[in-house]
């Protein structure tokens, strides 16, 4: 493989579909690297094998990306599947793993298309065998037309909890309870914000027609849920609740759950890229100008992975960051790239209006947030409970660095991933400090695995 | 816990999941098919020997680590079935050296 290109794309979603494309247009050198088999990302995942009837039981919008991956796939930008970056730096050295031998490139422009991940919000048992992501259920019936056989749990909140149970519905998949954890009082919250989204009221009709279609298909939707618990020995068998003041218990082998996304802000992190802590999303994003430039020269982030804006808005961030990069590599002069941005620009202001009211409509509640149940683990790989995050604070570690130092949280194998949320709610919970305070977990090359066999072996080409 | 709607492809692979034969079409990941084959869990924890499963399916929760053609650590999620693979559920931290 070439040892140097003038721009790379990490990521094959939507928004590195887009800016690879756009980037390869103008004649530059582009390489695209990306984890899985197939371009599309999560959101369009499965894209080009999918058979038709499951492509339209997952709605229109999925059909949006074959124009993407197809413009894509035209383009000459060279896509390498497969591939793992473990690594980057602030000289844009980019470390990949591929069929097993590693890598390193570099690039003059780097744009970091990581997308989203869905918010972990520990709750009691969500480490249980039959617990899994809402997200995850989507790939399985995605990518392989997998479903699960008997009267699913779905709980959470958010956009893509709705539009699951709905596919399922469509699938034919039986599902026994839809528990939306959403506080009421987040409508009033909304509200305010609930005329500017009518400026995207297509995506407001599009929400409320699946909520027709699940009722009259007489799915069980139980709204204000609190106490969600996921319950069973070596594996789920039950999902207690409550509602209405009532504790009641369901039994299942399936939760699928969700509590909205938040960026995957790994990479831009071990870059050395600032990131901050959006209090509208409740999550870390990087610090993006409008083009998607971060705090270190040559690195950009474009689509969810630089903060949530959806799939649609993420082709527009690519777009930009793709033009920012070829006028950074002299490709194209100002007045070009202000001009070609400029439709990119106006659509993506379109797709902002929905936004402020979704995060105030299903934010999800404090008390789930911090984790209230002490006993709930919230670090899964190294197995490290709310109460001893709790604890830690108690005796005067306040920011997410020193509780991980003394607790080992965030630790694991996942480095921080499914807990680095959750641990800045609880630290500044109990600390009394502001989130952007706490500070993030520090981030260390590599973070994709690889075995010290193949580090050793590192396979950097001299030819150029 | 969960079924293929597809009758399966033509193209299938065989593989052995915890020694037994076991069919797969061709194409789906280690964690997709061990899911369907009902698997009870995929590794245990080190720390207390808890019994874990796929979580996220996306490559970023780790919960999915296998030990997959004898290499421990493996995410199912991340790895695509091949002929004759041998997928075997993980025990603690697996063997570091294979």
């Amino acid at each position: 493989m070439k040892q140097h290109y003038q721009l790379a794309v990490i990521g094959a979603g939507p928004a590195g579909l887009a800016a690879a494309t756009v980037a390869a247009e103008q004649g530059i050198e582009v390489a695209v690297f990306d984890g899985q088999v197939a371009p599309g990302g999560q959101i369009y995942r499965a894209m080009e094998s999918i058979p038709q009837h499951r492509g339209s039981q997952l709605g229109d919008e999925y059909q949006r990306g074959r124009e993407l991956v197809s413009a894509f796939r035209a383009s000459s930008a060279k896509y390498f599947p497969e591939t793992q970056v473990w690594s980057l730096n602030g000289r844009r050295e980019i470390g990949l793993l591929l069929q097993g031998q590693a890598h390193t490139v570099t690039a003059d422009q780097v744009v970091i298309c990581s997308g989203a991940i869905e918010r972990p919000v520990p709750f009691p048992g969500w480490t249980l065998p039959g617990v899994m992501n809402a997200g995850a259920g989507q790939i399985l019936f995605k990518a392989h037309g997998i479903v699960p056989d008997d009267g699913v749990v779905l709980a959470g909140s958010g956009p893509l909890l709705l539009l699951l149970a709905w596919q399922y519905l469509h699938a034919g998949v039986s599902v026994k309870a839809l528990l939306d954890v959403t506080p009421m009082i987040n409508h009033l919250y909304a509200l305010p914000r609930l005329p500017r989204a009518l400026l995207a009221g297509h995506y407001l009709t599009k929400g409320m027609q699946y909520k027709r279609d699940l009722k009259r298909a007489g799915i069980s939707t139980l709204h204000n849920v609190r106490s969600l618990r996921a319950q069973g020995k070596d594996a789920l068998q039950s999902v207690s609740f409550l509602h209405r003041g009532r504790e009641q218990n369901l039994e299942t082998a399936v939760l699928l759950v969700h509590f909205g996304v938040i960026p995957h802000t790994q990479l831009g992190r071990v870059a050395g890229c600032r990131h901050v802590w959006d209090e509208s999303q409740l999550c870390w994003r990087p610090q993006l100008d409008e083009w998607g430039r971060t705090s270190v020269a040559g690195i950009l982030v474009a689509g969810d992975g630089g903060g949530i804006g959806g799939a649609r808005s993420a082709e527009h961030a690519g777009r930009l960051a793709a033009l920012q990069a070829l006028y950074a590599l002299g490709t194209l002069d100002r007045a070009t790239r202000q001009r070609l941005a400029r439709n990119d620009r106006k659509w993506m202001r379109e797709e902002s209006h929905i936004r402020p009211f979704l995060e105030a409509f299903f934010r999800i509640a404090d008390d789930m947030l911090q984790v209230a149940d002490d006993d709930t683990l919230v670090c899964r790989c190294e197995e490290v409970s709310a109460g001893q995050i709790r604890a830690a604070v108690a005796d005067g570690h306040r920011d997410s660095n020193q509780v991980k130092f003394l607790t080992r949280c965030g630790m694991g194998p996942c480095q921080g991933r499914q807990c680095a949320e959750a641990v800045s709610h609880i630290v500044a919970d109990a600390s009394g400090k502001a989130l952007q305070d706490i500070g993030h977990y520090r981030q260390r090359p590599p973070v994709n695995p690889l075995t010290l066999g193949q580090l050793a072996g590192l396979h950097s080409e001299k030819t150029e | 816990m969960f079924k293929r709607l597809d009758n399966p492809a033509q193209n299938s692979v065989n593989v052995t999941i915890n020694g037994q034969p076991v069919q797969v079409p061709e194409g789906e990941t280690v964690a997709a098919a061990v899911l369907v084959h009902g698997l009870p869990y995929t590794r245990t924890t080190p720390v207390s020997g808890a019994p874990r499963a796929p979580f996220c399916l996306m490559g970023v929760c780790f919960e999915c680590l296998m030990v997959i053609d004898g290499i421990a650590n493996q995410r199912a999620c991340m790895v695509q079935v091949r002929e004759g693979m041998r997928i075997e559920c993980q025990q603690g931290v697996g063997e570091l050296l294979s």
